[in-house]
């Protein structure tokens, strides 16, 4: 008798369903208005990662998300979640648009933000229940909001909106998270609440994916990283990819910028000597 | 009272309560989508298609005015007129408010020819263009209102079943199509909303202002409250009422047509809610502005919200 086939375990957390990354994104091209902004870019997540997408403006970091979550049509490849397409997984997968490109003006409190988190799972017509209310609840607290759970989002500080936005990713219980600058116009509390949540999330095994624009904080903040200029130019782990010769080459002459927002840095960076992860 | 409480005046009451009714929930997703003068050109441009429904009707022997047939000529036109819109959005460069004013311009133009037609060939006597444009409430029969009466009822079901799902599509349609929404479709559903409360509000308030049954009441429900929930009873409220306070002071009074009242209530109740609406309103605003001031004059720190910005 053969040794039976190794049993499709359930119980198994997100690292262990085959070798597939969480996130693999291959060849993928983007073209707005027949103008590529995005062109033939690959590149994985692996499980139980924090990954930074950085690059010049314009660079495609937020196409290369969107694009991956399909939310704008891919001229050639794609995405692949698991090993699957994203249909097959999308109840695992996380998305945190950009705080900048929703009307915070709309009628609806912190807490109701919160539960759009949880549409999915409830469906089209059934309605919010106690224990949906709870799970809400429960996130908001999880990012240091729980006293403004029924407060009317336009009333809440754009850092709160940020972390808003985290506790819906959160109540997903997803195990991938594509966040759109989750950094970006914080205060100071805001920035240290969403680092922790993030090395949260990593120590529970889950990845995440984030576009990040302060290429100072990259390698304090995260383990790996992609710089992305129309294409990956590289990636990898940060004390790796994070090197002056390769941040030169994405962006360009504009170094002005790393080499005042770099300085002090442990190892000079000019230096070439890879820049290590300060922890 | 006799005189003015007939059957036809209940009939027309009840009509015009459930197209206010349905034009102020609608309206709310409207406004939320930043849709709410779609309404306008979809009005507008629903007027060939009553023109042409009209011309078809007489070629086959009909009336001319067969309400049924008008309002399937108008909802077809008004839905090209949409679907002309977003074409535009989505294949060319054309800016939003470009394309609005092009859409209502050519299919508007097109229907105020198609109408000197119609009324050649008619000799002026049914459809004039007047009830088009400013609604015909008072000449409306049993069988039409019966009509408006369901359609105004399918949109309000469907819009109260989907509430969630439009409310998130409004809010944040990236997310939702991030967790699977077909927000194609959903925004689909949404245009056909508008442009159902745009053809049977013409028959209400006329094509012109039809755009301000969905509009008014939304606007003027958002000061009284900062939740979806109340705003949609809120706006629906004030659009049945409006609706139903116009059919009154129209048949109460001599020669006053009822579609302009309605919008007039309509706006009266948004002139209040401006007013005197709490936190959002002028009222409220003068007064919080004061007493911040003056709390900063007195050195003490201002009432301010949690947050930082």
């Amino acid at each position: 008798m053969p040794p039976a086939p190794p049993a499709a375990d359930s119980s198994v957390g997100p690292r262990s369903d085959g070798d597939a990354p969480p996130l693999r994104v291959s060849d993928l091209t983007v073209a707005y208005h027949r103008k590529p902004v995005l062109e033939r870019a690959s590149c994985t997540v692996p499980a139980g990662s924090l990954t930074a997408i950085v690059g010049p403006n314009g660079a495609g970091k937020s196409t290369l998300l969107k694009a991956a979550l399909g939310l704008i049509p891919a001229a050639t490849g794609g995405a692949t979640f698991w090993g699957q397409p994203l249909k097959k997984v999308r109840g695992r997968v996380g998305y945190v648009p950009q705080r900048s490109e929703v009307d915070w003006d709309f009628p609806i409190t912190a807490a109701g933000v919160v539960e759009m988190g949880l549409y999915r799972e409830i469906g089209w017509l059934w309605p919010v229940g106690s224990s949906h209310r709870a799970r809400a609840a429960e996130a908001l607290g999880r990012v240091g909001l729980a006293e403004f759970a029924h407060r009317q989002i336009a009333r809440l500080s754009g850092g709160q909106q940020q972390r808003v936005f985290l506790a819906r990713a959160l109540v997903q219980g997803a195990d991938l998270y594509l966040m759109d600058e989750p950094f970006a116009g914080v205060d100071a509390a805001t920035e240290r609440a969403i680092v922790d949540l993030l090395h949260e999330l990593r120590d529970a095994g889950k990845s995440v994916l984030a576009v990040h624009h302060d290429l100072s904080t990259v390698p304090e903040y995260f383990d790996r990283a992609i710089l992305l200029n129309k294409t990956v130019r590289a990636a990898g782990p940060v004390d790796e990819v994070f090197t002056a010769e390769v941040l030169k080459e994405v962006y360009g002459g504009r170094l002005a910028v790393l080499d005042s927002s770099l300085s002090g840095g442990s190892p000079s960076p000019l230096g070439g000597a890879p820049l290590d992860a300060v922890d | 009272m006799g005189d003015f409480w007939t059957y036809n005046t209940r009939i027309v009451l009840a009509g015009a309560t459930l197209l206010g009714v349905t034009g102020g929930v609608v309206g709310v997703f409207a406004l939320l989508r930043k849709r709410a003068l779609v309404a306008d050109v979809v009005g507008h441009a629903a007027l060939p298609g009553v023109a042409i429904a009209f011309l078809a009707s007489l070629l086959l022997g009909g009336p001319g005015r067969d309400e049924p047939l008008l309002m399937l000529g108008a909802a077809v036109a008004g839905t090209l007129g949409a679907a002309t819109l977003t074409l535009l959005g989505r294949f060319t460069q054309v800016k939003e408010d470009a394309a609005m004013a092009i859409v209502l311009g050519v299919f508007f133009g097109l229907g105020a020819a198609l109408f000197r037609v119609v009324q050649n060939a008619q000799g002026g006597g049914a459809a004039g263009l007047n009830t088009l444009l400013f609604g015909k409430i008072a000449l409306l029969v049993r069988t039409d209102v019966l009509l408006f009466a369901a359609l105004a009822a399918a949109a309000l079901a469907v819009c109260v079943l989907l509430r969630r799902e439009l409310a998130l599509l409004c809010f944040d349609p990236e997310f939702s199509a991030s967790i699977g929404r077909p927000v194609l479709l959903l925004d689909l559903a949404l245009s056909a909303l508008i442009v159902s409360v745009a053809v049977t509000g013409m028959q209400s308030v006329g094509l012109i202002l039809v755009v301000a049954t969905l509009v008014t009441p939304a606007a003027a429900a958002r000061f009284w409250t900062d939740r979806l929930g109340p705003m949609l009873w809120l706006s629906g409220t004030i659009g049945g009422l409006a609706a139903a306070a116009g059919v009154l002071i129209s048949a109460s009074g001599e020669k006053l047509a009822a579609g302009p009242l309605i919008v007039l209530c309509g706006s009266a109740a948004f002139g209040v809610s401006l007013l005197f609406g709490p936190r959002r309103g002028v009222v409220a605003r003068t007064l919080r502005e004061r007493s911040v001031r003056q709390a900063a004059l007195k050195g003490g720190s201002s009432p301010a919200y949690g947050g930082s910005d």
